[in-house]
């Protein structure tokens, strides 16, 4: 058998030629609902359009839905798209480099850092740099929470697992009585921090997608140039030693690279739990824990499942709900589901 | 192939877990490492996979300093077979047997016809074929360890190293497995070097033994000479008997109730 038939025996093409068809079908459903109905060949019109430069495809399409489509929906569509995706990338890292099927992207306080950046511009109103200083900020909060951790957790023998997780709810736990006690400082502006930590891909812009989109790449080359050695790792660090994996860079790498990702995430998109933990999860039943697709195809699933709830809280509920809150609504009962399904079904001990 | 050990140390802090040790290995030759707890022989072995890089002294393989390696070089000279751990992800034995050609794979080159052929003469001969579908994380803990062993074999080094790779097998299991890699010094001229527990299984196997105490190497030599009842008291603190067994072929060791000393 040579290599190419292998690979498609084993069914990983065809299982991210589905999820991408069903990415795309779910683009244009999604642009197609809200206040204003389009319909479905509209706005494949309108796409083709502006791809190709073709505008003698617009005749006979109200003026004002190219406008809809590509300012307004098509950014936040893919904001949300590419969020997901890379929350979903996150946590198939953070999953793997600390040994633990249930890490997510925000285990080493990633989130409580942003949340601490964000409430902190929000608290002093700071504006130097215009609509960015709450992303900025929030950026830097996480930047700085990752230094904290992993200046915490290393020893001379390289950072253990053990140690990041446990920094990691420690450094969390201190940053959130920091945004508790900013709450309680700001008095009535309380409302905008407690919104923006709900998370929201409400005015979401050109700019957001593409530097969701930039992150998320990055991280795909780096996460995907090391996966093999993030497979071998999980036979433990000596093992993988001896397979010629250098695992204090490997991992240091990774970690830094998925923090970074699921940073630029949470600070365009405010605080979204549960894609990072679920995808990873659910997938690896689908592909097993093989890095090298479950990168892949969590990509996919991350995408479809973020901006399919984002889809129904816009569109299709009568009132928004915060993505983040509805995340873990729904998230959280799932995830309780499947993890006890798990548990009682005795499908392999952790 | 050669191994040249020269006055290895390696401390944890202030505790020196293996000091001045200095040793020649040669191939075809199955050794073992021998000592109490604690007296440094995992250290030993993770200084030679180079997992730590140690304080004083050098290691040289085939005459050239172990630091002129590239890691996949020295994976491609060395495989380990460690104690038993957990796998929490739920990797198929046949997943984790392949890794074992990870380092003589290019980067994004998917394993080949000639690979696959390996993984499964290797399995068959570990008897790891019959689960090779079902998850690591379902196995117990001695087919775990046989997986495990595979997935060093299949390496395919000059080098084998087994850090108490027997240590939760049955006596069946275990000597099937020192016996496949007794066979590949035998037939092939590899080295294997077996951190060991059980000194009568290792007066089985081992040609050569090296006895460590308190970070030290106390003495070492063919197993004949160097398997005594005066050795095992200093080194063990037990009192034993020595005596050549006609029917395992080798030296064994008994020990009574009151041996401790």
């Amino acid at each position: 058998m040579n290599r190419i038939s292998r690979t498609l025996s084993e069914g990983i093409v065809w299982q991210l030629l589905v999820l991408f068809l069903m990415l795309a079908a779910l683009v244009v459903i999604s642009s197609g609902l809200g206040y204003m109905r389009i319909s479905f060949s509209d706005v494949l019109r309108i796409v083709l359009a502006k791809l190709l430069g073709m505008d003698s495809l617009l005749d006979g399409v109200n003026s004002l839905f190219p406008v809809v489509i590509t300012d307004v929906r098509l950014p936040r569509i893919l904001t949300a798209a590419s969020v997901g995706a890379g929350l979903a990338l996150s946590g198939v890292v953070f999953q793997g480099i600390l040994l633990n099927p249930l890490a997510d992207p925000y285990t080493l306080g990633v989130s409580a850092g942003a949340a601490l950046g964000a409430s902190f511009a929000l608290w002093l109103n700071i504006g130097i740099w215009g609509i960015w200083s709450v992303p900025l900020f929030a950026f830097i909060g996480s930047g700085l929470t990752l230094l904290a951790v992993i200046y915490l957790a290393s020893s001379s023998a390289g950072l253990s697992s053990n140690n990041l997780i446990l920094s990691g709810i420690i450094v969390s736990a201190i940053l959130s009585a920091g945004v508790s006690f900013i709450k309680y400082m700001v008095d009535e502006q309380v409302s905008v921090i407690i919104f923006w930590l709900m998370g929201s891909f409400g005015s979401k812009t050109w700019t957001d997608v593409w530097l969701t989109v930039g992150a998320l790449t990055t991280g795909v080359c780096v996460c995907g140039y090391f996966s093999r050695e993030l497979n071998v790792m999980a036979l433990g660090s000596r093992t993988a030693a001896s397979l010629g994996v250098d695992t204090r860079k490997v991992r240091m790498i990774l970690l830094i690279t998925a923090s970074l990702v699921s940073a630029v995430c949470v600070s365009v998109s405010g605080i979204i739990g549960f894609v990072g933990l679920l995808v990873p999860h659910i997938m690896r039943t689908l592909t097993g824990p093989d890095n090298q697709r479950l990168i892949l195809v969590s990509l996919f699933a991350g995408a479809i499942l973020l901006l399919g709830t984002d889809t129904i809280t816009r569109a299709v509920l009568p009132h928004e709900i915060p993505i983040g809150v509805l995340t873990a609504l729904t998230g959280g009962p799932f995830f309780c589901y499947i993890y006890r399904k798990r548990q009682t079904g005795g499908i392999h001990d952790d | 192939m050669t191994i040249e050990m020269r006055t290895l140390s390696f401390g944890y802090g202030s505790h020196k877990a293996v000091s001045d040790v200095s040793l020649k290995l040669n191939s075809g030759l199955f050794y073992g490492i021998l000592g109490p707890n604690g007296c440094g022989k995992t250290t030993l072995v993770d200084l030679l996979i180079r997992h730590r890089i140690p304080d004083e002294g050098s290691i040289a393989y085939q005459g050239k300093p172990l630091t002129q390696y590239t890691r996949k070089q020295i994976s491609r000279r060395f495989a380990l077979v460690p104690q038993q751990y957990a796998v929490n992800f739920p990797f198929t034995s046949r997943q984790i047997v392949m890794m074992g050609r990870y380092p003589h794979l290019g980067r994004f080159a998917f394993p080949d016809t000639e690979d696959y052929r390996q993984v499964d003469e290797i399995m068959e001969q570990t008897g790891t074929r019959a689960f090779e579908n079902r998850f690591i994380s379902e196995l117990s803990g001695g087919e775990r360890q046989r997986v495990i062993f595979a997935r060093a074999l299949v390496q395919n080094t000059p080098v084998l190293i087994l850090d108490e790779a027997t240590s939760n097998l049955d006596i069946s299991h275990a000597i099937s497995l020192f016996s496949l890699a007794f066979e590949r010094v035998v037939r092939e001229g590899k080295t294997v070097i077996a951190v060991m527990q059980d000194i009568n299984l290792a007066a089985l196997f081992c040609q050569y033994l090296i006895l460590m105490k308190n970070g030290r190497v106390v003495q070492h030599g063919p197993t004949d000479q160097v398997l005594t009842e005066t050795t095992i008291q200093s080194v063990f603190q037990v009192k034993a008997k020595v005596y050549e067994d006609p029917y395992a072929n080798a030296r064994q060791v008994v020990f009574s109730r009151s041996s401790h000393v």
